[in-house]
């Protein structure tokens, strides 16, 4: 086994005559974590699924953990841990029981004491007598998630984990999926979510329309987007026309009478902004900052919005 | 882990979800008894069968328990493969005939629950077969066979539908059927187009060989072409099951 978990290249995908997958390289260090990023429609489930074993791909290789998914595919599911896009928990079953039942479906669970462990691990000690149908949604994601870990797989893939969770069940999700790296384990794992990628990811890819535009750190994909900025808007022209002279950094939009200055954010540089309006006794309608997001990454990335993208 | 015993997970878990599940229950074992209620009390009297409208009725409801419980079967696949369930069970290796079958062995188990019940009401209600012992077992055997090739018929349903909406839907075919067989009233008695269709359509033999079994005079012609439209039947969800099963992500 090499030191790749992952090693995808020239992978394809169309269903029917709808190209999916359009050529995808990656490859993913034992032991780092590695976000897919993109829209709806981008082609994120899909790449799982055939990284999993669970569809088939056109064209290009898949290596997971070593082995080859289309020759190997069993090799391949024994290694792994899948949570899909939607909580896969039984509805009708307890937790104790959902838990119970990838015990006795597994072939490498062998500690008994696995259900409970997991069960104290996710704080869901409380609730595991009662169905999956009562759980919240960071309770069933939670679940999800345990369920997965019950094989104790070296490399898990986690469809858009924290889709659809409050903040604080996010930030939950987050820590776990940080404990699970500091064992050791590889994590794949896709996301909407730029801060997510962010907070969690080694490297980060940004998929669209089934190719992969930008490959990096999250350091290294930040250098390529605009920034955070300030954006300010005026009522008038000549505002706007004086505004320009005095930052000579900033980008203006005409139609909107809006003017984007670059800044970090912090209150220094934004009382810097204030200060230098109000001392050529300048005041903007409105004020606001801006800080870089999935569609300020797409708009640069790819020059289109993620609206199109999701198209 | 051998795949006998992942069957045997899986069949638990298909077992608690029947018990757990009072509407599917309501569904698959309460409504046929209702529908016998009013098609022999309400509007029983109002056909002229021949014998007993008890006696004629009773072999059709047993047809339509069976198909009752069969939405039920459909939304259950049909939620296990949208929500990813299906999809974790075969990351883990847990094999396609133990998924599949854990399905249709819980789906027959309802039928037979569904037969018990809506039998013992029937003779509540004043049935009065005159089976034989043999004749007993021609019957049981044949629902069995029944339950068995309607459900791999609605398991493949409910695997291919989008959603457990469209997979209940998609089962409703399979319900309505036997209004459009003998089960009610005889073929003959049916307006042109609906009565060829009642005639030649599967259902109509599946009930003429239970009613058979039921007087004690089973008809080998009728019998053997309940047969062959199980086999078929059986065959075909099979097949589309297996294959929607390995396909599907």
């Amino acid at each position: 086994m090499t030191s790749s978990a992952i090693e995808v290249s020239g992978l394809r995908k169309a269903f029917k005559d709808k190209v999916v997958l359009d050529g995808i390289d990656l490859e993913v260090p034992a032991g780092t974590v590695y976000s897919l990023l993109g829209p709806n429609g981008a082609g994120k489930t899909t790449t799982v699924n055939v990284l999993t074993t669970l569809a088939q791909a056109d064209a290009g290789t898949v290596r997971v953990a070593g082995y080859d998914v289309a020759t190997d595919a069993k090799a391949v599911r024994a290694a792994i841990g899948v949570t899909g896009q939607f909580a896969a928990v039984d509805e009708l079953l307890t937790g104790q029981e959902n838990l119970q039942l990838m015990v006795d479906l597994s072939r490498s669970a062998t500690d008994p004491g696995i259900v409970t462990e997991l069960l104290e691990r996710f704080e869901l000690i409380e609730s595991a007598q009662k169905p999956a149908s009562t759980y919240s949604g960071g309770m069933r994601r939670k679940l999800d998630l345990a369920m997965t870990l019950v094989g104790t797989p070296r490399i898990i893939f986690l469809d858009e984990p924290t889709t659809g969770l409050d903040p604080r069940s996010r930030r939950t999700m987050w820590a776990i999926i940080r404990d699970l790296v500091a064992d050791g384990v590889t994590v794949f794992l896709t996301t909407q979510y730029l801060e997510e990628a962010d907070q969690l990811a080694d490297r980060i890819a940004v998929l669209d329309q089934g190719r992969l535009v930008a490959q990096g750190t999250a350091e290294e994909l930040k250098r390529q987007i605009p920034g955070t900025h300030v954006r300010l808007r005026f009522t008038s022209v000549d505002e706007l026309d004086a505004a320009a002279r005095l930052f000579t950094d900033a980008s203006r939009d005409d139609d909107a009478l809006a003017l984007r200055v670059p800044s970090d954010g912090g209150t220094k540089s934004l009382r810097n902004v204030l200060d230098r309006l109000d001392e050529y006794s300048l005041s903007a309608e409105e004020f606001s900052v801006h800080t870089p997001d999935l569609d300020d990454v797409f708009l640069a990335l790819t020059g289109h919005t993620t609206e199109v993208g999701a198209r | 882990m051998s795949a006998k015993s992942h069957s045997l997970v899986m069949l638990s878990r298909d077992f608690k979800h029947v018990a757990r599940n009072p509407t599917s229950v309501f569904n698959a074992v309460l409504m046929p008894v209702i529908m016998l209620f009013m098609f022999v009390y309400v509007l029983g009297d109002a056909f002229s069968v021949g014998v007993d409208y008890i006696d004629y009725a009773t072999p059709g409801m047993m047809l339509l328990a069976v198909c009752y419980g069969l939405g039920g079967t459909a939304v259950s696949v049909n939620s296990d493969m949208t929500k990813g369930i299906i999809n974790r069970f075969k990351v883990m290796d847990v094999p396609r005939h133990a998924v599949l079958t854990g399905k249709v062995v819980a789906s027959v188990l309802t039928n037979l629950i569904a037969i018990a019940a809506l039998v013992g009401v029937a003779f509540l209600l004043g049935f009065s077969p005159s089976a034989s012992a043999l004749d007993w077992l021609g019957v049981i055997g044949l629902v069995l066979l029944l339950g068995f090739a309607t459900a791999w018929l609605t398991v493949a349903l409910g695997l291919a539908a989008k959603s457990p909406e469209t997979a209940a839907f998609a089962a409703v075919p399979l319900i309505m059927l036997p209004f459009f067989s003998s089960a009610i009233v005889p073929a003959d008695k049916m307006g042109p187009g609906i009565k060829q269709f009642a005639q030649y359509q599967p259902f109509t033999p599946i009930i003429e060989t239970l009613r058979g079994f039921l007087n004690g005079t089973p008809d080998t012609g009728d019998a053997l072409t309940a047969l062959a439209w199980c086999l078929g039947i059986a065959l075909v969800g099979f097949l589309w099951a297996s294959a929607t099963f390995t396909k599907r992500a």
